[in-house]
Formats: C-alpha cells, structure tokens, sequence
C-alpha cells in the first residue's frame, strides 16, 4: 500500500484550515446492575421498571458502588495503555433536567480514576497516536420522551444510574477519519474487554464532540465549540464538517466565534446553538458526602492486567508474524474480536494467506449483503476451511470455489459434499487432460498449423476449447502445461 | 470575596429557588457577612495540605455486581406530580 498524504482542511478565500478535534465519549459500561444500585441495566425494558429508589433519589438513600464497574473502568484504562490512580474521588456535577431526578450527577472531576494514556490509529498515511485525557466513571441520566405528548415530557428512569466510563481524548484528532478511525478503535478495544458492547443503536456508546479550527500552521488553538450527545460515527463526521465550515465561514468574515454548546440536527444536517445561557457549565462541582474516596489496591490492579485478553494491536503484531499476513489484512481481521477468532480457526486448518484473501473478499461480501455478523456466519469456520484447502490443493479452481460458496450459504452443507455430488471437481489428472487435449488438437490441425506458424494468439482458443469441452472443470495450471508441451511437440 | 446582588440572583437561579427582588438586598448582607466569618480560615497557610473530604479514615465500601432492586413502578410512580402507569409526566421540556 502506498502511503498517501494526510489532507484535510477547509479551504476558505483567505487559506487553508486546520480542524482540531476532541472528543468525550461516553461509554455504557457492561455490567449486571447500576453503578450506585442494584437495578438491572437490561436494554429495552418495560419504562421504568428498573428503577429503584436511588436511582430515583429518593431521600435518604445511599449509594453503594458496584465493584464491578470500577474494575471494567480499570480494565479499560489498561487497555488505553493509561495510568491508573490508585486514588479517586466521586464529586457532584449539579444541574437541573427532568431525567436527572437528583439534582445532580455524580460523577468524577479533580481525580479520575484513569489518568493519561494513548491510543494507535492506522491512517493511509501511517499510524498516529491519539492521546488520552483521562477516563472518569459516571451515572447515566434516564431517558427523556418528547414525541408522545404535545405538551408533556414522558420520563424513563431505566437508564438513570447506569454506569458509564467518559473517556476524554486529547485535541489530537483532524480530520472526520480520524475521528471513524478512533470511534472504532476504541470501540474494538472495549469488546475486545468486555467493558462495553460498543452497541451505537442501543445508545451504549456516544460522544460529546469539540470542533474549533485554525490556520494551516498556527500552534495556537481557535475558539471550541461543543456539539452534544452524537449517537453514530456518520452524524459525528456529518457534524464536524459542517461545524468547521461554519466557523472558517465566520473568521473569513472577521466575526467572533463562541465558546458554547451546539446540537447537531440530523435532518437538517447543521448545528445550532443548545443553550445560550453563560451558566450553563456552572455544575459546581463538589466531592458527593455520600461517597468516601475510591482507593484501588496495586494487587487489585496488577491482577486485572494480568487477565486482559489479548488486544487488537497485540495480536495484529501476532497476525503478521504468524500467520504471514501484511498489515492491512492483520488490521482488518483484528477489528472486531470475533472475526479475528473465525480467521484464527479458519487458518488452522487451512492454508493461511488464501484465507486471509478469501476471508476478506467473499465472506465479507457476503456478509455484509446480508447485513449479517459473523457470529451469524450461515458458514462455519470448519466448512469455510474445507473450501480452502479445496482450492489450495487444487481440487477446484477459484472460479468453481465461488459457485461452491454460493451454494454453501443457501444449504449449510459442507464444500466436500456440494463438489461431489454436483460434480464439480478439477480435472487434475495429467493422462485424462492429455487424453482430451489431443483430441481437441487433432479436430483443429489447421489452427494448430498457424499456431506452430507463429500465430501465437490462438493459444487462448485451446485453453478455452478445453475449458468448454471439461465444462470448466479442466485444471487451468496443468491445461496450459500440457497445451505448451503438445503444441512444441 | 465579596458577593453583590448580581451574584446573589446568579446562584437562586442555579438554585432554583425564586428570590424577592426585595429581599435580595439583605440576602447580599446577610450571604456576606457569612463568607467573612468563614473567610478568617484564610488567614491559615494550607499550601502543602491537600483539601479534607471526609473525617472517616476509611476507602469506599463496594457491593457485588447483583440484581437486588428495581420492579417497583407502581410505588416510584405515586410520587410523580403527573404520570401515567408507565412514565413521569413533566412539563415539556425541548431544547
């Protein structure tokens, strides 16, 4: 792969501009029960039936964290190669909103329990680090209905205390790419834990995004502005163009730009200021008297590093090695953690690289026609090997293997019986071809006479005739070995 | 620090609570003459002492990752202003 130039910037009538890019995402983390409660976090349940008195501040109530949620949140710190604090605080973040029965989230502000770390991206243009700010646990806020009722708010406390991990990246990003890129990335980190199950249609991961811009080779950073709550990866790359064309839009017209919050609306496709009031980051935070300081003990720390998984780029480095793969394919088959497991199957009993390539064209192809996973692959890992090594040993050519595959993913039988009872296996056998190339040669001695005038063209014609009269079945190797030995002969 | 009434109106709003126009001019006396009082801690040197949180020596107290509560709609719901058997009913709120 050739390397290709990073180019993104918006071109305005005074220049070039950089776009700078952070983002805050928010994490669902994976867990039986709520952060501070012990109500299930089951998606998609009756409205307000997994709520319990904390969840709905009741007074008087206490929370109690969930050991749980705090090792997922270490466990993800680890896997973002972060500094884990062994020292945290759970503060107040206050505000008012109906789905915030509080008063006020609890959250994490001066001390985090995930400190610094970075993450790795593979660009076209080589890979980049992406620096990670920090990684705080917080609640969730329950879910507010405005469709139902033309002048009510229906509120759904399920979500409310669920425990979320809001990891805060550096302004490292620049491009909407990069920002696909890191969504993913991330995203494949955390499956890979089992931390969060990455799902953007159920809400489980979503992002607050930064968006500020400055002249090609400035060092200082332009005026940010924040756009709320983006739930996918596309409205996240739809909102970040269309905000940097605004704000170059409004420096080329020498207006100011504000620092405040925006939402991006999906059917309009702009941002639009949310709140105009200046208050509206007076959260006042301060450490929840409910909650003594979380103090993690090194063992704890050391022990749930010793049981992380092997991740992504771990085993992409493993991928190369092993298997002979180059980086892009290593890269890609890493991505989610159970393609990676379907190949590492596949290529134990297979040829390694030709599944590698077969992998990524047709099972991806097909797959992703079916808007399928691969969990729900209708080929299993043993029958996608099978036809593998059908075509590795030469059995049948690559032209029959998709025929066998077609007809793999209709009926779930495996390759071996659909070759044979269909008849579909490559005439390998040296004597057999022998037998019918003469017989072609000797129906068409007039072009075999050109042939051997110096019309070398028509050798094309032989391999075809073999190839109709075998019914595609002649091994195309061996055809034009024996052709070129016949044909000097 | 001093608060002027300015502050004063900043904070009830946060606060949500509705503050007479006519009682803001004592609150301001009243808020003030309290951060004075508190603000003689000021007069100690705390540069190298990180800030107390809490008086207990103690590290937060975790439970174990279980389904012990929720299924309780009916008894969280009688204390909704508005509701149906499902949802709190609030006033509109969009942005």
């Amino acid at each position: 792969m050739s390397k290709e130039k990073f180019d993104y910037f918006i071109r305005g009538e005074k220049g070039k501009y950089e776009v700078v890019i952070g983002l805050e995402v928010h994490a669902q983390v994976l867990s039986k029960s709520k952060l501070f409660s012990g109500s299930s976090t089951k998606f998609g349940a009756d409205p307000n039936n997994q709520v319990s008195l904390i969840d709905s501040a009741f007074p008087g109530m206490l929370p109690v964290i969930n050991e749980e949620c705090v090792k997922q949140a270490v466990r993800t710190g680890l896997g973002l190669n972060a500094k884990i604090n062994n020292y945290s605080v759970f503060d107040r973040k206050n505000y008012f909103y109906a789905d915030l029965p509080q008063g006020y989230q609890i959250s994490q502000y001066k001390n985090p329990i995930v400190g610094e770390g970075k993450v790795l991206l593979e660009m076209p243009y080589g890979s980049k680090e992406i620096g990670i700010e920090r990684l705080h646990l917080e609640q969730d806020a329950g879910k507010s209905i405005h469709d139902m009722d033309p002048s009510n708010t229906y509120v759904d406390l399920n979500r409310s205390g669920i425990a979320l991990m809001e990891i805060v990246s550096k302004p490292d990003l620049r491009s909407p790419d990069e920002v696909n890129a890191y969504i993913k990335k991330l995203r494949s980190i955390m499956r890979y834990l089992g931390t969060c199950d990455g799902n953007m249609q159920e809400g489980s991961l979503r992002a607050d995004v930064n968006v500020s811009v400055r002249k090609e080779g400035d060092t200082n950073f332009g005026t940010r502005c924040e756009i709320k709550n983006v739930n996918s990866i596309k409205f996240m790359q739809m909102a970040i163009e269309y905000e940097a064309a605004r704000q170059v839009e409004l420096i080329e017209n020498g207006k100011k730009i504000d620092q405040e919050t925006r939402l991006f609306d999906t059917k309009k496709n702009e941002t639009r200021s949310m709140r105009s009031k200046e208050d509206a980051h007076d959260y006042r935070y301060f450490p929840d008297p409910d909650l003594l300081p979380l103090k993690l003990e090194q063992k704890l720390i050391d022990d749930l590093k010793k049981s992380l998984p092997e991740l992504p780029d771990k085993k992409k480095e493993r991928f190369v090695k092993e298997y002979g793969l180059n980086a892009y394919e290593a890269n890609v088959l890493v991505s989610e953690k159970e393609i990676s497991d379907y190949y590492e199957e596949v290529a134990k009993l297979s040829d390694k690289k030709l599944a590698a390539t077969w992998m990524m064209g047709d099972l991806f192809a097909m797959l992703n026609d079916r808007g399928l996973d691969i969990s729900k692959s209708p080929i299993s890992a043993k029958h996608f090997a099978e036809l593998v090594q059908a075509i590795k040993s030469g059995e049948i050519s690559g032209r029959i293997a998709k025929e066998v595959f077609e007809i793999m993913v209709e009926s779930g039988d495996n390759p071996k019986k659909i070759i044979e009872s269909k008849g579909m296996k490559q005439q390998s056998d040296p004597k057999e071809l022998e037998k019918m190339i003469n017989e072609i040669l000797s129906k068409n001695k007039d072009k075999v006479d050109q042939y051997k005038a110096g019309k070398e063209k028509l050798f094309g014609f032989f391999v075809g005739q073999v190839m109709k009269l075998s019914g595609g079945k002649a091994n195309p190797q061996l055809t034009n070995e024996i052709l070129k030995k016949l044909l000097k002969g | 620090m001093s608060l002027d009434k300015e502050k004063i109106k900043h904070v009830a709003k946060l606060a949500r609570i509705s503050v007479d126009e006519a009682k803001v001019e004592s609150l301001t006396k009243d808020l003030n003459s309290i951060f004075k009082f508190i603000e003689q801690l000021n007069e100690l040197n705390t540069d190298k002492v990180e800030p107390l949180t809490s008086i207990l020596n103690q590290s937060l107290r975790s439970r174990k990752d279980e389904i012990s509560d929720g299924k309780i709609r009916e008894k969280i719901l009688k204390n909704s202003p508005k509701e149906n058997e499902e949802f709190f009913i609030v006033p509109k709120v969009v942005e």
